[in-house]
Formats: C-alpha cells, sequence, structure tokens
C-alpha cells in the first residue's frame, strides 16, 4: 500500500519527519517497507504547451513545434507521434539534464534548430507503466490544466515521498490514505481531518435505475447513485499526479475519481456507463452456467455459477467486486455514469479472482473485508468530485440495497486478564483509553464492554483487544522476564539421538554432508533401469509441483546425490565424497505416508596423491570402509555384505546388501554403468544408503566393557591359495569356526594374484591371534589349532596352504 | 717398570682423546686395561722386580688403572654424546612439508545452525519433537485457525499431493500435534525443528527450507516471558551487543503476534545491503497462542495461555557464516561444502 506522505498530512495534521512517521507505523504493526522520494533525479525540464506545429520541412517523420515554456516561445522539433496543438507537454531546455545523466543541448535537425527536446516518461525516469501506450511510444501528454514553465516534478504531483506499507491480511482498514490517517491519529493525538462533503442533488434517481440483490448472501448492500451530464476527459494533474505516487496509471476524469475514492476511503467503486445498461436495471447474481463477460482487460472470461456479477436486465456488465465488464466502460462518449458503491462476501470474491486469475486493487479491499458502514459516504464522495471535475450533475438520492444489515460487535474485556496475558500491570484507566484512541467504545468496569466499529472487523475476540492496547502501548514497553517451567520429559527422543549420531559417524568417516531437496524428478526411474512394477516408480506425487524435476517425493536419497554428484562433475569438481541424512517418503494407503530416516553416501573420483602417499581411488571398497566404520562407531557389529545382482542401477558385479540377521539393513555399490551414461556422469562413482532407523534398532547404545586380556597372545600368519570365485568371507567363517575360542582375532592383510600362484586362483593372507583368559598358551597348543584350521581349509574349501 | 707404567698411561690416554666412536672406545680398553691388556701384563710382570719397589710400583699401576678407567668413562659419554647429535643431525627433517592427508568430513551450514539453536533451547529447557513433513491440511492450517479461504494461505503457497494433504508450509502443525498427544499435561515446553515446504523459487526464496517452533503452554504464560525468551535466545547466538525489538504482526493461530527484529549484525545497525538500509533484520514470527487454536487441541483458553515462535534457519546460518544467496546451501557445491 502507496501512501503519499503529503496527502496523508491533509487527513491527520501529523508534523514528523518522514521516517520518524514510518518508524511509529511499524512499531505498531504497519510495517513501512521503505519511504520513497518521488521527486525526479533531472533539472531545467519544464512544462510547454505546444503553440503551433507542422511538418518538417525535410524529413518525413519529425514535426517543428513552437512551445510556449513560459516567459518565452522556443523552436523544438519531434518524432514523438502523439504530438499536438495545445498539448501540454514536458520539455528538457537548453542545458537540461536528464536522470540517465545526458545534457539537452541545441542541436539541428536537417537544418531545422531545436532548442531542446520533448520528453517521454522513460527519459525522465518514470515507471513507463503508469502512463498510457501513446505516451510509452511517444511524450508525456501533461494534464491541460499544468502551468506552461513550472517545474515538471511539480506539475507531476512528484515533490513528495511515498509510504510504501507492507500490510497484514487482517488489516484491511488501513488499505486506505484514511485508515492510515486513523492509525496515525491514534498513535500521535493528531486531530484527524475529513474534507467537507456537500452534493447539489437533481431530480429522483428511482426514475433511473432500479436495483435488486438476487443473492444477498454474497452481497450484503449495493449502492448505485447517478451522475449525469458529465465530460469526460483527462483529469487536472493534482489528481493524475496522486494516482501515478500510488502507483496507478490515470485514464480519464471519471475512472481516476473512483479509483481515487477507493484509495482515499478503501472502498472500491465502480463507475458504468448508465446508457450501456439495458432496462435499466440492476441485478446481483450468480452467474449463469456458461455465461461470458468481456472484462476491462479486454480478456473474455468463461464465468461459472459460483461467480457473483453485477448484471443488467440481460447480461452480466461486471464481475462483482473484481473487474468491470468493457462493455459498459467509461469512455470519452459517456454521458451519464452510474456510481455502484458495494460490499461483497469476502470468500465469493477471493474463490472468483483466483478462479479467474484476476486481482485488482478491488479485489484485494473486498477480500480484506470494506467497511459496510461507509458505503453511502464513498458514493457521494466521488458523485461530489464528479460535479466538481467532470461538470456534471448529481441525481438526487441513492439507491441502497442494505439487506445484510451491520450489527456492532460487543466484546468483553477484563482488565486483569490484560496484564495477565501481557505481564503488565496497566492501570484500567490507561486500558480504557488506550483502546479509546482506536475508537473504540468503552463501556462499564470491571469487565469492559467494548463495542467495535464497522472499520475494524478483524477484532473478534478479547485477544484481538488484548493485541491493540499492546499495540497501542507499545510492544518495546513491556518488560522481558523468563518462564520457569521445566519439564521431566527427556530434551530429546531416541530417534532425534541417533538421527544426529549418524550425521557425526558419517562427518567422522570423512564424508561432507548434503542437503538435497526432497522432491526429484519422477524422469531418474528410467534412468536407473528400475523395471515398470518398481515401489519406488509409485513415489508420492506433488499435485501442483513448480517443476517436473520436482514433482514426486523421493523414496530414496540416491537421486538427490546423484543430482550432486553430477552438478559437481560439471563444475569440474570431479573426486566428492558426500552423504546426506534424511527422511524418505513411502506412501501408505489412506494415510499420510511413512518417513523414515535414511543415511546415504556417494563418493566417486580419487582422492589425490601426496608427496607421502600415493593417489587413493574412491572405489567400492573404499566407500565399502566407510559403512563398516560408520557401523563400527555406532556399534552395529555383525552386519554381512551379502553379493547381489537385484538392485538394477547398480553394477551387478560389485554390489552388497547389507544384512543383519533376517533384515536387510540398506545396500552399498558401485552404479551401473549403463546408469551413469543415463545420467551422464562420465566417471564410476560407488554409493550406499542405509535404513538409519533399522540399523539403530541393532545397535548397542553402549558398549559393554570387556576385561583386559591379562596373559599374553600368539600371532600366527596365514597365506592360502584358493580359486578366485571363493568370496574372503566363507574362508574367514571357515577360519573362526576352526579356530573356536581359542582365536580371538582373525584379519586378511593381503589378497595376491600372479606368480608363484596359479591363474584362476588367488593367494590370501590372514593374521590370526590366539588367546585364552585364564591362562598363557603353549606353542604346542596353537600349532595343534593352526594344523586344524589348515585341514580345514583345505578339505571344506580345497585352499592349499602357502608356507 | 715405572717409565713403561707411564708411557701406557700416556698412549692410552692419547689414543681415547682421538677415539670417534664407542666400538674405539671398547677396543682401546681391551687392548690396555683388558685381560691381554698392556696395563695388565705389565702387573702380570710384577714379580720380576725388586719386592722394595713393588709396594710404590704397584700403587703408581694401580692409580694409572685408575685413571684410565676415569677417562674410558669421559671418552664413552663424550663419543655417545657426539654420535647422538650426528644423529640427530642426520634425521634433520623438512618440517614444512605437508602433513599426512588423512579424511576431512564437513558438516553442513544449515545443520551446523539447526543444532546451534537447539542446543540454546535445550539449555532454557525446551524438550525436541518432530512431526511429519507430508501433513494433513487440517494440522497445517485448519487447526491454526486458518480455515479454507483465509487470506493468510496466500503468505504460504503450499504443495499439494491430494486436497486434504500437503507438505507443510511450515512447523507450526507440530505444535497442534503435540498438545493433542500431551492433553492435559502441563507444562508443555518444545521446540521443533524441520523441513518446511513453500511454492517460490528465487533468490530469496528455496522451495524447501528448515524452521524451528517453540511452543510453552502452562498457567500464566505472558508475553514478557515471550520477549525475554526470544532476548535469550538471540543474545546467545548473536552475542549479548545485538539490540531485539518486537513489533506488532499479524499470525492466525497468534494473538497478540509479534515480529521479531535484531540490529543488523552485519553493520551493527548503521544500515548496509543486507538489511536493506535499515538497520534491523527480521529474524522470527512469535505471539501468544489464540484462544482458538488452544481449544482446538483441548486445552481451556482460560486456564492455560501460551506462547509460540517459529524462526528460519537458512536465515540464520547465512547471517552466521555471510553467506549471500540462499541457493547455495541446496546446491551442495564441494567448493562450499568444505569451507564449513
Amino acid at each position: 500500500m502507496r501512501i503519499p506522505y503529503n496527502w496523508l498530512k491533509k487527513y491527520v495534521k501529523v508534523d514528523l519527519p518522514s521516517q520518524e512517521l514510518a518508524h511509529l507505523l511499524t512499531m505498531a504493526g504497519l510495517e513501512v517497507e521503505g519511504i520513497e522520494d518521488l521527486s525526479l533525479k533531472c533539472k531545467g525540464v519544464v512544462v510547454g504547451e505546444i503553440r503551433s506545429l507542422e511538418p518538417h520541412p525535410y524529413a518525413d517523420r519529425l514535426w517543428v513545434c513552437q512551445v510556449d515554456v513560459g516567459e518565452r516561445v522556443i523552436q523544438l522539433v519531434t518524432g514523438a507521434p502523439n504530438v499536438r496543438a495545445g498539448q501540454k507537454v514536458a520539455v528538457a531546455l537548453e542545458g537540461a539534464r536528464l536522470p540517465d545523466g545526458q545534457e539537452i543541448k541545441r542541436a539541428s535537425f536537417r537544418g531545422v534548430v531545436s532548442q531542446g527536446m520533448l520528453c517521454s516518461p522513460q527519459e525522465l525516469g518514470l515507471d513507463p507503466g503508469l502512463f498510457s501506450a501513446e505516451e510509452r511510444e511517444g511524450i508525456i501528454s501533461l494534464p491541460p490544466d499544468s502551468p506552461p514553465g513550472e517545474d515538471i516534478s511539480r506539475a507531476l504531483g512528484l515533490e513528495d515521498q511515498v509510504l510504501v506499507l507492507e500490510l497484514t491480511p487482517n488489516r484491511g482498514d488501513c488499505l486506505s490514505i484514511w485508515g492510515v490517517a486513523r492509525e496515525v491519529a491514534a498513535l500521535t493525538g493528531a486531530p484527524l481531518c475529513w474534507p467537507h462533503l456537500q452534493l447539489e442533488e437533481e431530480g429522483n434517481i428511482e426514475e433511473w435505475i432500479a436495483v435488486e440483490i438476487e443473492s444477498p448472501e454474497l452481497c450484503p448492500r449495493y449502492l448505485a447513485r447517478v451522475v449525469t451530464g458529465v465530460k469526460v476527459a483527462p483529469s487536472p494533474a493534482w489528481l493524475q499526479g496522486f494516482l501515478r505516487a500510488c502507483g496507478l496509471r490515470p485514464i480519464n476524469n471519471v475512472v481516476d475519481i473512483t479509483n481515487f475514492v477507493m484509495w482515499e476511503m478503501g472502498q472500491p467503486l465502480h463507475a458504468f456507463d448508465y446508457d450501456k445498461l439495458g432496462g435499466k436495471r440492476i441485478i446481483v447474481r450468480t452467474a449463469r452456467p456458461g455465461e461470458k463477460i468481456v472484462t476491462l482487460d479486454g480478456e473474455e472470461r468463461l464465468l461459472d455459477p459460483s461467480m457473483l456479477v453485477i448484471a443488467d436486465e440481460k447480461d452480466p456488465v461486471a464481475v462483482a467486486g473484481v473487474m468491470g465488464g468493457l462493455e459498459s466502460e467509461v469512455t470519452f462518449s459517456t454521458c451519464s455514469v452510474l456510481i455502484e458503491a458495494a460490499c461483497f462476501d469476502n470468500i465469493s470474491i477471493r474463490r472468483t479472482s483466483k478462479r479467474l486469475g484476476l486481482r485488482s486493487e478491488a479485489s484485494l479491499r473486498f477480500e480484506r473485508g470494506v467497511d459496510v458502514e461507509a458505503v453511502p459516504k464513498a458514493a457521494d464522495r466521488a458523485a461530489q468530485l464528479m460535479a466538481q471535475l467532470a461538470g456534471g450533475k448529481v441525481i438526487g438520492g441513492r439507491l441502497d440495497a442494505y439487506p445484510r444489515k451491520f450489527f456492532p460487535v460487543t466484546i468483553s474485556l477484563r482488565p486483569e486478564r490484560v496484564n495477565e496475558l501481557l505481564g503488565t500491570s496497566l492501570p484500567s484507566r490507561e486500558i480504557k483509553e488506550l483502546l479509546e484512541r482506536l475508537h473504540l467504545e468503552v463501556r462499564g468496569e470491571g469487565p469492559f464492554q467494548v463495542k467495535v466499529p464497522s472499520f475494524r472487523r478483524d477484532l473478534k475476540e478479547e485477544a484481538d483487544l488484548i493485541e491493540e492496547v499492546a499495540r497501542i502501548y507499545g510492544y518495546d514497553r513491556i518488560t522481558p522476564t523468563l518462564p520457569g517451567q521445566v519439564t521431566s520429559r527427556p530434551k530429546q527422543t531416541w530417534r532425534q539421538k541417533w538421527e544426529q549420531k549418524g550425521r557425526e559417524a558419517a562427518f567422522l568417516a570423512g564424508l561432507s554432508e548434503v542437503v538435497t531437496y526432497s522432491f526429484i524428478s519422477p524422469r531418474i526411474w528410467d534412468h536407473l533401469l528400475l523395471p515398470p512394477e518398481h515401489p519406488w516408480r509409485r513415489a508420492l506425487k506433488i499435485a501442483n509441483p513448480l517443476k517436473e524435476d520436482h514433482s514426486v517425493m523421493r523414496p530414496s536419497l540416491l537421486p538427490g546425490l546423484l543430482q550432486v554428484a553430477l552438478r559437481n562433475f560439471n563444475r569440474k569438481v570431479t573426486s566428492l565424497e558426500i552423504y546426506e541424512v534424511g527422511r524418505v517418503f513411502l506412501p501408505r494407503e489412506g494415510d499420510l505416508p511413512e518417513e523414515p530416516l535414511r543415511l546415504a553416501g556417494l563418493v566417486m573420483g580419487v582422492r589425490d596423491r601426496a608427496w607421502n602417499r600415493p593417489t587413493l581411488p574412491l572405489d567400492f571398497y573404499y566407500l565399502k570402509g566407510v559403512v563398516e566404520n560408520i557401523l563400527s562407531r555406532v556399534r552395529c557389529p555383525g552386519v554381512i555384505f551379502e553379493a547381489t545382482s537385484s538392485l538394477p542401477f547398480l553394477h551387478p558385479g560389485r554390489a552388497a546388501l547389507l544384512e543383519k540377521g533376517e533384515e536387510v539393513l540398506g545396500y552399498l555399490g558401485e552404479l551401473h554403468p549403463q546408469v551413469l551414461k543415463n545420467i551422464d556422469l562420465p566417471c564410476r562413482a560407488c554409493v550406499f544408503e542405509l535404513d538409519w532407523e533399522r540399523v539403530g534398532r541393532h545397535s548397542q547404545d553402549y558398549p559393554r566393557h570387556q576385561p583386559l586380556p591379562r596373559y599374553p597372545s600368539v600371532e600366527r600368519d596365514l597365506a592360502l591359495v584358493v580359486k578366485e570365485e571363493v568370496p574372503a568371507r566363507a574362508v574367514e567363517e571357515v577360519i573362526k569356526e576352526a579356530g573356536g575360542d581359542m582365536l580371538w582375532s582373525c584379519r586378511l592383510f593381503d589378497v595376491y594374484r600372479g606368480d608363484p600362484v596359479p591363474p584362476g586362483c588367488k593367494s590370501l593372507a590372514f593374521s590370526l591371534v590366539f588367546r585364552v583368559p585364564h591362562r598363557t598358551l603353549t606353542e604346542e597348543e596353537v600349532n595343534r589349532r593352526m594344523k586344524r584350521i589348515e585341514e580345514e581349509l583345505v578339505f571344506r574349501i580345497g585352499a592349499s596352504v602357502r608356507r | 717398570m715405572e717409565a713403561r707404567i707411564l708411557a701406557i698411561k700416556e698412549e692410552a690416554l692419547q689414543c681415547l682423546e682421538s677415539a670417534r666412536t664407542l666400538e674405539e672406545v671398547e677396543n682401546i680398553r681391551v687392548r690396555f686395561l683388558g685381560k691381554k691388556g698392556e696395563l695388565t701384563q705389565v702387573l702380570r710382570a710384577m714379580g720380576q722386580i725388586p719386592p722394595e719397589e713393588r709396594p710404590r710400583i704397584g700403587q703408581l699401576a694401580n692409580q694409572v688403572k685408575e685413571v684410565l678407567e676415569k677417562a674410558l668413562q669421559q671418552a664413552r659419554e663424550r663419543v655417545e654424546g657426539q654420535e647422538l647429535a650426528f644423529r640427530l643431525e642426520r634425521e634433520k627433517i623438512d618440517v614444512t612439508l605437508p602433513g599426512y592427508p588423512l579424511p576431512l568430513g564437513h558438516r553442513h551450514p544449515i545443520y551446523q545452525t539447526l543444532e546451534e539453536i537447539r542446543d540454546i533451547f535445550v539449555g532454557l529447557g525446551f524438550d525436541v519433537v518432530e512431526g511429519p513433513e507430508v501433513e494433513k491440511d487440517y494440522y497445517n492450517f485448519e487447526a491454526l485457525n486458518i480455515p479454507k479461504d483465509h487470506p493468510a494461505r496466500d503468505m504460504q503457497d503450499s504443495f499439494y499431493i491430494t486436497e486434504e494433504i500437503l507438505l507443510r508450509t511450515h512447523t507450526s502443525p507440530v505444535q497442534i500435534r503435540v498438545m493433542e498427544e500431551r492433553y492435559p499435561e502441563i507444562p508443555i515446553k518444545i521446540i521443533a525443528p524441520g523441513k518446511v515446504y513453500r511454492r517460490d523459487d528465487d533468490a530469496t526464496h528455496s522451495p524447501m527450507f528448515f524452521q524451528v517452533e517453540g511452543l510453552l503452554v502452562d498457567r500464566k504464560v505472558t508475553f514478557g516471558e515471550l520477549k525475554g525468551t526470544l532476548m535469550t535466545f538471540l543474545k546467545q547466538m548473536f552475542g549479548e551487543g545485538i539490540r531485539v525489538r518486537f513489533r506488532p504482526s499479524y499470525f492466525p493461530f497468534t494473538e497478540p503476534s509479534a515480529e521479531v527484529d535484531m540490529s543488523c549484525v552485519i553493520c551493527n545497525g548503521e544500515g548496509c545491503r543486507v538489511c536493506k538500509q535499515t538497520g534491523w533484520l527480521e529474524i522470527l514470527g512469535s505471539g501468544m497462542v489464540h484462544p482458538q487454536v488452544l481449544k482446538m487441541a483441548g486445552y481451556d483458553p482460560q486456564e492455560v495461555s501460551g506462547f509460540a515462535f517459529g524462526l528460519g534457519v537458512d536465515r540464520i546460518a547465512m547471517l552466521r557464516y555471510g553467506i549471500d544467496d540462499l541457493r547455495l546451501f541446496y546446491e551442495n557445491d564441494h567448493r562450499f561444502l568444505q569451507q564449513f
């Protein structure tokens, strides 16, 4: 909401610097987003009047004009298509400086001298949207009453500052200068001042028009006035200036007056060309199925029966409260005007404007609620101005259909409750006084009975009044204290602590945390080679996504990580070690989706070589190490990595399911080369994803202390040759089984292929540690156990022992 | 004889002086004092000298032996010292070479901030709760006093799954869920951090971002306590030096409502690009829980009152780390992440 400050001062007698007033309003809940200084950043631009105009003798598209610039007449050459004799224009005189820094010099156009330049809105740094199309393409056409020689800022009403208010939706009453003036009066005590309203009327409106409301539930009040004999013309300078300051484009005096009154009082008005209204009837009704209307913006709109329209005896002439129809628009040939001042149901207006995709200053005000009791005054004010500025005659009386009369609400307010809720100790008298400043009528003692005026429909209950008290008293004057409540609830749930543990474990394993959007592109499923029936393809869909790429809720963290890998690779970051912890969304029939927590990671590229370490490929085994590190940090022992080819997006020979007992905790693997190709990632990458809560159920919250060994251990190395296809874990299992309790630990430390190991075979070397708790093992015992292990290995997996 | 002994002494001392290693020192000891050493040989030949000479020569020989043993000890120490010094010299390394490159993970700045915020509120006695990100319209709007067609719905354009299910637009639905679940327990003193979603995507809006919701419900909770709690939080987060102001605002689920501004931490309230020259930063929304909301969750607004607040984590993280573009958080460029 834009409030020109000089205008505000006409309605409330304040004399504060704009900055101070802005602070006052902001601290009272009417946030001033900014203060705009309207005056133009130019020098030497004045009003001119085109005395005469003739075509340039040697150039087709140029005009030579004699222009009165106040004290003298100068000659100018222009190419503007809209230049006319008698027109008031903006003239940049010789020596003038425009906002873009350009200096105007005397110039010669094909032998004809031009002593300055006629300006377009753009050349003066003005918003072209506030001028007609003609002016945008040519030059500014100033109001006819602009005095030649006057400085252009003054002539355009730009010697002002505009307070730009960011209003909350509850304060519809402040969508007007008058409404803001009321607040200023309440905050400063300055007196309000309403312009003198006097009408001379002739005749009787009932002979002119009939009004009928068919849908009173959607239209509590409809009031019409008629003004005849108007001369539609451009508005005077002050009115055009005012509208532009408010961000509105001047159109003609009649339309401008309706906009002026809307900005002044907050009541949207509409002006119909009376002679275009068929049957001299106004019917407020819902639209009939299939009915259409061409609105003022030239668009044809299809209406439906949920929408309220203003109709003449046959057709809709306006979409009620949203926009008028083109057919009954006021034009320069209009002679009689019907002024509509009405009040429409806010929800209906909101739905209609949403459905039509049409928001207007009018619909905004109706949505936020207008003052139903101020309707007659707004109509009178518009009629008065039309008489004054357009030479119209006001027809006697108003036609006022008011089926749903306003009854003021009375709210009970306990002064002690005010203090109890705010933590203040305001005396009753002060509370009363604060409310009265807002034009609330306060009666009674003990609980006050507070009568709310018709323009404050946002005040519905005691809490609303308490806010008003606090607001006017000043939030900053309320003393801060600290609440002392303690609760016996645990500060964090197991799940929260577990999530935190996951984030930290992954970070400590050297991965970097990423946060990706919860919505992903469904196109990824094809890229991931998922079969048609794969459950991920049934992921939760967003009905109104911003774009296809963000249209389904992720059932896995994998797509997000791939996106990050890709983006980094495209930015030449080709090595990456990342993880994400977050919820995924699994649809459930007839319920909100399940939102289990996942921990996933991705590595690609290499860790660069250093002078004391060779290049380290970030491959399957690296990532497996990361996963083992994470699992071990969170104390989830005994997870089995089972080779799998069941995950279509992973390399079938480099993929594992992570299993604990019967449960699958997640997967780990290298991405399928076809997937990499599909997503255009030209390097290998490995990924894992863990069902984090499930991992949590298999983990120990606290470690169980084991006594330190008191007797020495015996270490032996064991190297075996096995067939290539024998998995290391199978070998390890045999060793552990045969080793029994005596085998304290078994660690694979080398894998070797090549001479002397026969082709198709590999050599595995283990380091075994033997120990028993209560005595020292003898050499003999260990030798016997080693022998048993070796025999089992030979017997069960055909290993041969290397010596 | 005597001359011989003295000659041995001189020679031995001379040898020791030029000894460079422990091995050389040992060789010298063997040569002079060993079983077949020169001095030992001399002493063995004692029988050949006249008896009256023996005590004097014997004494002399013992003295020399003592002197030599002492000298040997000194030589050992000297050589050891030299060897150590030599070794230290030999083992000198270039300490300016880089150290071993251990893997180093990074925490995302949003989560670091979120955890900091959480810890402050936990310290103030709040417990942490969670709620679903895909939420019912009822919890996201209706129960928060935002019926269908309420203008406040314009402030939060939503992503819908169905007409009744949407991505939560704020963490406020958790307020309702907690009150419903815990009724009639008081006090309720919770924060609810998490992701929220709005249909906006430009330089200053991300369609997904983070909030922390707070709620205190008890007998006689006051607006003054809301002020105190949030001021304490902001000062712990941004330092004692900041100024905080509360100004009236509007949220359908609080009444009175307050927008909380803090003095700009970039320019110290002088006015800069970040605070749009105002010197103030809008940092969170808050208010006293609307009686209608308490009622819908089962509590009697005549019996209890409460305050609630919601703060944007992204904004706080941007201020904390001097990040000027929100989108950086969700692009996850490695060169960005590794700064944290």
